[in-house]
């Protein structure tokens, strides 16, 4: 092992080598960033900020030129489709709606992913990693064919339905596909990993011995679990919750393929604005609302986590 | 520091009932047997160390008393209450850490004030003892603070005022100076035996540093492979080690093999394999003629000379080999005669006490008998 000296010393001649390299590598992500989250954003923006139009593209241009001057003659901001969106009770009922949707499921995946978690951590070193790859496996289909095979699963022909006709215990199909039931279903089975990963991460992390010094100060497994093991655990809560809950406000495939007509969510509201009405600008404006209610989570996110790590 | 104390040990007062009992305990991990049918009493207020090489047993013993490990065999007594099946959390037992580990999200008085939260003890009771606590161990200033936020020193305060604060009857440390530097560490030792004085709590301590069991300890344990070699006051451990083992591992020791030759008195006349002489020792039981038997001497027993004449039970001719000056002594490698080499230390009592012998100089190493002791396995 080289001295502290002599390794201070390659590294700050590795750092002046490199210097100009380090920025180039930031900059990489942040063009990413750029081009593939921000420009796109800014579109959006720009398409809310418009009137809908019969043509192509269907929306107004903000800004109108008057031919052979410099300065554009007229902007023209057109704030309307975002009063639409809190007039219409149908928006902020869909959003109602979602947020619930993906509230129970986040704390549904957090009641089932917490025992897996714990679970995988506290087995056999040799069985953790076969046990994590089974949680990773279904990532490795197609996230449509997932849902699609809910439908064989659920549907009044299906496995479930076959088998409990089959053995006599009902005798006629119940109603599973198309309900808020196989919703809920579907997007816990969907985002369980992204809960169960994050608080893997942190449980795996955990000093056992604190879960000695507990038993020792006179704790019973029970309360250590609450007193030591649940706090110690709250950055993958969080985090877990937000991996699950934003994406579950904002999913369209699952409640569009095994909701029924009264689960109305969202993302299908966005989808039908954008294809079915070809109002882009409503449907610019909904995308631009969402977004900002869905960065109040994670900035408190931010804040606990800055906070957890003792300020 | 103990072991000039001229009053009688709780273990020699037979009115007194030990507050541990541990009665042929047995534990084997996949086929290694950390701990091998061990028995011991631990009398109350006593500073029991457990001293031996790292897995020597010493720290499964110490999980043992605290129930985090069960044993396979035997029984463990704490204030005459068969606890071998009770879980940690039952045991009037607490235990201090060797990393400490402090609960990492909670601050001092939260993480002092941990195990009577457990109970139903009231706020104000709390309150009372936590302040109590943090006075005793100095850390009052630092009551807000979260452990990553300390020092190590300070860490180790705080986990010694977290295992205190339910006045368990025995406490228990595992390796609690190991993570200290050296300053920290002799200093700290002395706070340890002042803190359990003042408390008159039973404190069992696995360390395997010899130093820091002899100060502190009033009597210790000396483990090797899963059994106890020996146990005594440090002075019994250093003065008369009982085997081979012990007389190794506690300081240093030269050792002469050979066979007994005859008894005169309380003096065993030795014939040793490697001196080309007889060596006579201490020892005032009975052997017979022809047992096999280890003389050891202690290097700082051994005085080292240039005066031919000069008069002791055991005298040793040879050169000097080696000199290794420590400041406050110097100790000696003597080449003898079968070229074995021997260790003899000396004390630099005057400023210019190390110029007098150099390399390859004549001398000779003299001992009485009664510096020596005799070993039998």
């Amino acid at each position: 092992m080289p001295s502290p000296s002599s390794n201070n010393l390659w590294q700050h001649t590795l750092g002046r080598w490199l210097k100009p390299g380090r920025g180039a590598i930031s900059a990489i992500p942040l063009l990413w960033l750029g081009l593939f989250f921000g420009l796109p954003f800014l579109i959006i923006v720009r398409i809310s900020l418009s009137e809908a139009v019969i043509g192509l593209p269907p929306y107004s241009d903000l800004i109108q030129w008057v031919e052979g001057e410099l300065l554009p003659s007229r902007v023209r901001l057109y704030f309307a489709n975002f009063l639409l969106l809190w007039e219409d009770s149908l928006y902020l009922d869909a959003l109602g709606n979602s947020v619930r949707v993906a509230a129970v499921s986040t704390l549904l995946c957090l009641l089932i992913g917490y025992p897996m978690a714990l679970g995988i951590t506290r087995t056999r070193q040799n069985l953790r990693i076969p046990l994590l790859m089974l949680v990773i496996l279904p990532f490795w289909t197609s996230f449509l064919i997932r849902v699609y095979a809910w439908i064989g699963i659920l549907k009044d022909s299906g496995l479930i339905n076959n088998f409990l006709l089959g053995i006599g215990l009902i005798d006629q199909p119940l109603q599973l596909l198309y309900t808020n039931f196989a919703v809920y279903l579907g997007i816990v089975y969907a985002y369980l990993p992204f809960m169960i990963l994050p608080l893997y991460a942190t449980l795996s992390r955990m000093d056992e011995r604190l879960l000695d010094a507990a038993a020792d100060l006179g704790c019973r497994p029970v309360y250590a679990f609450w007193r030591v093991t649940v706090p110690l655990s709250l950055p993958g809560i969080v985090a877990g919750s937000l991996l699950v809950f934003v994406p579950a406000v904002g999913e369209f495939v699952i409640p569009d393929l095994l909701g029924g007509p009264d689960s109305l969510m969202i993302g299908k509201v966005l989808w039908s604005e954008f294809f079915s009405n070809r109002d882009w600008p409503v449907a610019a404006a909904l995308a631009v609302a969402l977004l900002a209610l869905l960065v109040v989570p994670v900035l408190m996110f931010e804040r606990i986590r800055t906070k957890g790590q003792g300020a | 520091m103990r072991g000039l104390d001229p009053e009688l040990g709780a273990w020699q007062d037979p009115d007194v009932a030990p507050l541990v009992e541990v009665r042929s305990v047995t534990k084997t991990f996949e086929n290694h047997r950390a701990v091998d049918n061990v028995s011991l009493d631990i009398y109350p207020g006593e500073f029991f160390s457990l001293l031996g090489a790292s897995g020597c047993g010493k720290t499964t013993l110490l999980r043992m008393l605290a129930g985090f490990e069960r044993p396979d065999a035997g029984k463990l007594l704490i204030g005459g209450v068969d606890v071998t099946k009770w879980p940690p959390y039952r045991r009037p037992v607490n235990m201090m850490f060797q990393s400490y580990a402090l609960f990492p999200h909670l601050n001092v008085v939260d993480n002092i004030a941990f195990g009577l939260r457990q109970e139903r003890v009231s706020r104000s009771e709390i309150r009372k003892r936590v302040a109590e606590m943090l006075d005793l161990v100095r850390l009052g200033a630092f009551a807000k603070r979260k452990p990553e936020q300390l020092s190590g020193g300070q860490c180790q305060r705080v986990a010694l005022a977290r295992s205190l604060i339910k006045r368990p009857k025995l406490l228990l440390l595992d390796e609690p100076l190991a993570a200290l530097d050296r300053k920290l560490r002799e200093h700290t030792r002395f706070e340890l035996v002042n803190i359990q004085g003042q408390l008159g709590i039973t404190f069992v301590m696995v360390t395997h540093d010899q130093e820091e069991a002899m100060t502190m300890s009033t009597r210790m344990a000396v483990m090797n492979e899963g059994c106890i070699s020996q146990i005594g006051t440090p002075t019994e451990i250093y003065e008369s080690p009982g085997n081979s083992f012990v007389a190794g591992f506690i300081g240093a020791a030269n050792k002469f093999q050979g066979r007994v030759l005859g008894q005169d008195g309380d003096v065993l006349l030795v014939h040793a394999d490697t001196t080309g002489q007889d060596l006579r020792v201490c020892n005032p039981q009975a052997v017979a003629s022809g047992t096999p038997v280890v003389v050891a001497v202690r290097p700082e027993k051994m005085r080292i000379t240039q005066d031919e004449h000069s008069t002791a039970d055991n005298r040793l001719n040879g050169t000097v080999a080696e000199i290794a000056y420590l400041g406050d002594v110097s100790i000696y490698h003597v080449r003898i005669a079968s070229g074995a080499l021997i260790e003899a230390q000396l004390t630099n009592r005057t400023r210019r006490a190390d110029a007098t012998l150099t390399w390859g100089d004549p001398v000779w190493l003299v001992w009485d008998s009664d510096d020596a002791v005799a070993l039998f396995e």
